[in-house]
């Protein structure tokens, strides 16, 4: 160890080891319908693909999780956002494809993707 | 890129280790491949969480899920319900952190978390104390970067001794003047040592944070030698504690390989390195002066002071020796400020204290409290209170050095001046909690017993001392005490306190002196009515059936293994007090409440 820059590189780094780890109360939190319905059309590689792309951009304060059967087995798989105090956003018939978007526009931008959610599917 | 979306924190102290956490880690493990989850997620190795109580402990994240006393056949469940499914598993869940069906409350708003705050143990149940990695994550060894590259030796012993930072192994000695003194004392050969010899029955403090953050231990010793130039640390740790060395001969490890220890430290040209001194669990090697000869490799006996170590220690030359909860705040002073750590606390006493919570209390574990706290928060709110609906009768501070707290005191503030003035002691932060059912004079007859193995027997005070005030105490409780006896006791307690060599004998007496002064009807019940009112001493009591709720059912005359019991079934029976042993199996069998002990 040579410096507290490259002390400061290396803490930057490990970052992402620990940032997991913390109270998770004020997360914008994306959950991913992992039930049978969902696996079946394709959740996992959407879960992923979003844990992917936060890592990424390395955002912060955002929570990728799970949960189980939303209700609406026909529009798997489905993704919900909710960010701190606002409504939650429900996005259906998801693709890793779709994921890049709705993190650039929805979870950077504060914008959500209109095309992709359960309203513009009715 | 390795893609990790959730972490799952498995308890790896020695708490959770006994109750069989290694083998929850392998089945998660085993589990986790076979799903094809290993990549995605991540098994991490913590220290203690401090809810010991209800280990052995699995913390899952993003989600925060808190899984407490989790078997090994548990896991298959969690991994295909909560890791595959996302469905967390209610049942499992400390029950407190549970909301509804899908919800969970954040763990730091339970009871046994809100009023606690986590400076000394920050990490502890955070990280794998076995990855350095980890560590720097959460800023460490940035504080000894920041030394070495922009401080003054005079300048750091300033920023401690702003800090306020006493020392947590029971006197509470300001920690920078020790270091001044250090510092000041002539010699291009000086030692730092860490004192994590923890003796006293029922404390695991220090144990827990080598075993949670060892780093941080090494850190703050690399920052000591720096502030009074010393270039060589020791730990002396008891070989008692195979988990903390194991994991702090990872981390001393580690820790050369990348240049935190070793020469030329961040370039400054400031050489430090530590190597482990293995106690075999002497009581007195936790007396600075014993400890350091038995580093020199001498039998563990203390010496003499003056000349302190400040100014002759460990083989003649200047020395400090802190102890392990002590280098546990140094880091996070230079991080955050000497201001921020003396917000903390009260007048005197600045910062928090780690005790461990053992005895009659719900959640037994380890807790960390802001000082100033009072007793009754500890016990009451973090705690959760004394179990089986018994009432609280006093709580004992200080291991065999310290004293007990009434009930009566319940209300006080937590510090090292208050504790003192009511005849306890801080102490290294034990705190064992009694009921109801505990006999005082018990109590301290069985601390004074533990001294009197432990007494080194340099010293006459000590070694016959305490020896002849066991056996005032053991005619006590044999029925065969004397009013005068009372009074004698506490004249070879001032004797014993007075006149020993080191601090085990100066306070070896404290428990005798501490229940005499609040429990004085307790030893006056033993001695003039040869009654034990908690119902402990063996000697002083006898069992009897209560004719009128004995309902004849014969089950304690079967379970009585000396057969003093006897009688007509569906009739009264009788106990033969000449027979009984008074072994209790007759009382846990009745089911009418019908033997009492008198």
């Amino acid at each position: 160890m040579k410096s507290l820059a490259e002390l400061a590189k290396l803490r930057e780094q490990m970052q992402s080891e620990v940032n997991l780890r913390h109270d998770s109360a004020s997360d914008t939190r994306v959950v991913v319908g992992m039930a049978t319905c969902g696996i079946a059309a394709g959740a996992r590689p959407v879960l992923s693909a979003f844990v992917e792309e936060v890592s990424r951009r390395q955002l912060k304060n955002i929570m990728v999780t799970q949960t189980g059967c939303i209700g609406m087995c026909a529009l798997e798989p489905i993704v919900e956002v909710t960010a701190p105090g606002q409504d939650k956003i429900t996005y259906v018939k998801m693709t890793p494809e779709k994921v890049s978007k709705i993190v650039s526009d929805h979870l950077v931008n504060g914008i959500p993707v209109t095309e992709y959610t359960v309203g513009a599917q009715q | 890129m390795e893609m990790v979306r959730s972490h799952i924190l498995v308890c790896a102290g020695t708490g959770c280790t006994s109750s069989r956490s290694p083998e929850i880690l392998e089945a998660l493990e085993k589990e986790l491949a076979q799903q094809g989850l290993d990549k995605e997620v991540r098994v991490v190795k913590t220290g203690c969480f401090g809810l010991c109580a209800l280990g052995p402990i699995m913390v899952v994240y993003p989600e925060g899920a808190f899984y407490s006393m989790v078997t090994p056949d548990d896991v298959p469940e969690i991994v295909s319900e909560h890791i595959l499914k996302g469905r967390i598993v209610t049942r499992l869940l400390y029950q407190e952190t549970v909301v509804d069906d899908s919800t969970i409350k954040n763990l730091n708003h339970t009871k046994f978390y809100e009023k606690q705050l986590r400076v000394a143990l920050r990490n502890c149940g955070v990280i794998n104390p076995e990855k350095i990695e980890e560590y720097i994550a959460l800023d460490g060894y940035e504080a000894l970067g920041r030394v070495l590259t922009s401080m003054q030796p005079q300048e750091v012993i300033d920023v401690v001794k702003a800090s306020g930072l006493r020392g947590r192994g029971g006197a509470g000695f300001p920690t920078g003047m020790k270091w001044q003194f250090a510092m000041q004392s002539a010699g291009d050969i000086k030692y730092v040592c860490c004192n994590a010899d923890e003796g006293d029955p029922g404390a695991f403090m220090d144990r827990s944070v080598l075993e949670g953050d060892p780093h941080v231990v090494l850190e703050a010793m690399t920052i000591a030698g720096y502030a009074i130039g010393a270039h060589q640390g020791y730990i002396y740790v008891r070989a008692e504690y195979p988990i903390a060395i194991h994991r702090l001969e990872i981390a001393i490890a580690q820790a050369r390989e990348m240049g935190f220890l070793g020469e030329n430290i961040f370039e400054s040209g400031f050489d430090f390195d530590i190597e482990l001194r293995l106690g075999s669990g002497a009581f007195v090697c936790g007396e600075e002066t014993a400890l350091m000869t038995s580093i020199e490799g001498n039998r563990g006996e203390p010496r003499y002071r003056p000349p302190f170590p400040a100014v002759k220690g460990l083989f003649g030359k200047p020395t400090i020796l802190n102890n392990v909860e002590t280098y546990a705040n140094i880091p996070q002073i230079f991080i955050k400020g000497a201001e921020w750590f003396s917000s903390m606390g009260t007048e005197t006493s600045k910062g928090t204290k780690v005790f461990c919570l053992v005895g009659k209390i719900t959640n037994t574990g380890l807790v960390e409290i802001p000082m100033g706290t009072t007793l009754r928060e500890i016990i009451e709110e973090i705690g959760g209170g004394i179990p089986n609906g018994k009432k609280f009768k006093a709580a004992q501070t200080g291991g065999p050095s310290g004293g007990c707290i009434p009930a009566a005191l319940i209300d006080t503030h937590i510090d090292y001046e208050n504790l003192t003035a009511i005849g306890a002691m801080m102490g290294s932060g034990g705190l064992i909690v009694m009921d109801e059912d505990t006999c005082m004079v018990d109590i301290a007859r069985y601390f004074l017993d533990f001294t009197v193995d432990e007494s080194c027997g340099k010293c006459v005070p000590c070694r016959i001392g305490t020896k002849r005030l066991l056996e005032m105490l053991d005619k006590i409780v044999e029925g065969k005490g004397t009013v005068e006896m009372l009074d004698e006791m506490q004249e070879l307690c001032n004797h014993i306190k007075d006149n020993s060599l080191c601090a085990l004998g100066q306070t070896a007496p404290n428990p005798v002196l501490s229940t005499l002064r609040y429990f004085k009807d307790e030893y006056m019940a033993h001695v003039v009515d040869k009654k034990c009112p908690a119902g402990v001493c063996k000697d002083l009591l006898s069992y009897s059936i209560i004719a009128e709720k004995c309902k004849g059912c014969t089950a304690c005359a079967r379970v009585c293994p000396v057969g003093a019991i006897s009688g007509v079934v569906k009739e009264p029976h009788t106990i033969d007090t000449d027979k009984c042993i008074k072994c209790g199996a007759c009382i846990e069998k009745c089911k009418f409440d019908a033997i009492v002990k008198v």
